[in-house]
């Protein structure tokens, strides 16, 4: 536990935040890894932790029939894979798969979220750090669309 | 009066015409990807090797067809053979695209300045190239790696479209595998089988290890892609007059002259194609020019 706290505290995802809320972050989370091509989430499937990739590489992906698996993103050591946790209905809306091995920390999105309800100190800081990360993830997405490289 | 093979190589180019096209030899064509191509070509007659800076571009002669502005791609360091990528966009680069080894084009140049490779001497250096931008960075990459003792951390970040329209594959998969150099590609859109990183080339940027504070960044590829680039190694450290961009606008005199690659009151052709980031940063805001 010391470890991961360790770990956690020095994580830009965490940085400035209060002692007492890293305290319950770090009460949530859990050392995990995945081999390669094993899924972390399923499409569809509860939304109910998060993780924060140690190393390894992640694929976000979408099944298309007749094409199969598309992949759509990847994530690598330091980012944070998964946010649909934090909004209802809570379900997970793309498969991600470890590409390689892959060790994370999971931290129990469900058990932070109800201690949000009443920490609402809590639930602001949680949402600024990922209003953050899914900004990041629509400009990059936004960006893709474009389809720069055809124009060039 | 004997030339040594140095002084014909600095020679070339000093007393020629720039308007006058010289004959070119294809020496042989491949195919880099679905829509691009390498040519490369040697000089017609005894003609010496044209000495060229990484980062400058020539404008070939399809006869016939026309002229068109295509960067080097080739080795500062062996120039004896130009090589040029080139993606097939239009009639002039269609045309190039039919030349078989032993056919004759017309060479103009070089022209433009170059990347900054003396001034990035004792720094970290970036590169970041966007598609076919890959190719006007191989040969300041080549320089780099040629005095790699003079350098700091080397960096090449490198994004495409698909796997399939990945250049230069193999010498990717070369320096991918050496010690002194970092080597990250990203596509935007890849099959199941793919294992590589998938997602803009600007999110290779905050990973990537270099030290902000002593580093060179060179880019090139679509002007969005820089755009973005550019904020995203701002937002890491490297300060704007470290960073440069090659631009790409429609050349045709190469020289100045004809005024059509105007760009606010700079000419791409030969104030560039590289600039530093701090002096283009006013014209890049102003749209439609």
């Amino acid at each position: 536990m010391e470890n991961l706290e360790r770990i956690l505290v020095e994580h830009p995802f965490f940085q400035g935040m209060k002692r007492e809320h890293l305290d319950l972050v770090v009460g949530c989370a859990a050392n995990v890894r995945f081999d390669a091509g094993q899924f972390i989430l399923r499409e569809g499937e509860e939304a109910n932790e998060f993780y924060l990739i140690r190393h390894g590489q992640v694929a976000l992906e979408v099944f298309a029939p007749e094409r199969g698996s598309i992949t759509i993103q990847t994530l690598g050591e330091g980012e944070i894979l998964g946010w649909s946790w934090l909004v209802p209905p809570y379900r997970w809306k793309f498969d991600a798969r470890a590409v390689e091995l892959t060790r994370a920390i999971a931290l129990d999105g469900k058990c932070l979220r109800e201690k949000s309800e009443n920490d609402c100190a809590l639930g602001y800081e949680l949402l600024k750090r990922f209003s953050q990360v899914m900004v990041e993830h629509l400009q990059a997405a936004r960006f893709q669309l474009l389809n720069v490289y055809d124009a060039h | 009066m004997s030339t040594t093979p140095i002084d014909a190589v600095s020679l070339a180019g000093l007393n020629a015409d720039p308007m006058l096209p010289r004959p070119y030899r294809v020496q042989r064509l491949r195919k880099e990807t679905p829509d691009t191509f390498t040519l490369d070509l040697e000089p017609s007659s005894a003609a010496a090797a044209m000495a060229f800076a990484p980062g400058q571009f020539n404008m070939l002669y399809a006869f016939g067809a026309g002229e068109a502005p295509v960067s080097i791609s080739g080795d500062p360091a062996h120039p004896a053979t130009l090589v040029h990528t080139i993606r097939e966009v239009g009639a002039v680069t269609r045309a190039l695209h039919q030349l078989k080894p032993s056919h004759t084009l017309g060479v103009r140049g070089p022209f433009g300045v170059g990347w900054p490779v003396a001034e990035a001497r004792g720094a970290d250096v970036v590169i970041v190239a966007g598609g076919i931008g890959l190719a006007p960075l191989r040969p300041a990459l080549y320089h780099v790696l040629a005095a790699r003792k003079q350098y700091g951390k080397v960096v090449l970040l490198y994004g495409t479209r698909t796997p399939a329209d990945i250049l230069y594959l193999r010498e990717l998969q070369q320096w991918h595998s050496r010690f002194d150099l970092e080597v990250h590609v990203t596509v935007d859109r890849a099959p199941g089988e793919w294992h590589g990183n998938v997602g803009v080339v600007t999110k290779l940027i905050p990973r990537a290890p270099f030290d902000p504070q002593s580093t060179v960044a060179m880019l090139c590829g679509p002007e969005v892609m820089m755009r973005f680039t550019v904020q995203d190694l701002e937002r890491r450290g490297v300060a704007r007059e470290n960073i440069y961009l090659s631009m790409e606008r429609n050349m045709k005199c190469a020289v100045g002259f004809c005024g059509h690659c105007q760009y606010g009151p700079t000419f791409i052709c030969k104030d560039g194609p590289v600039f530093r980031y701090d002096r283009l940063a006013p014209l890049l805001a102003v749209r439609e020019i």
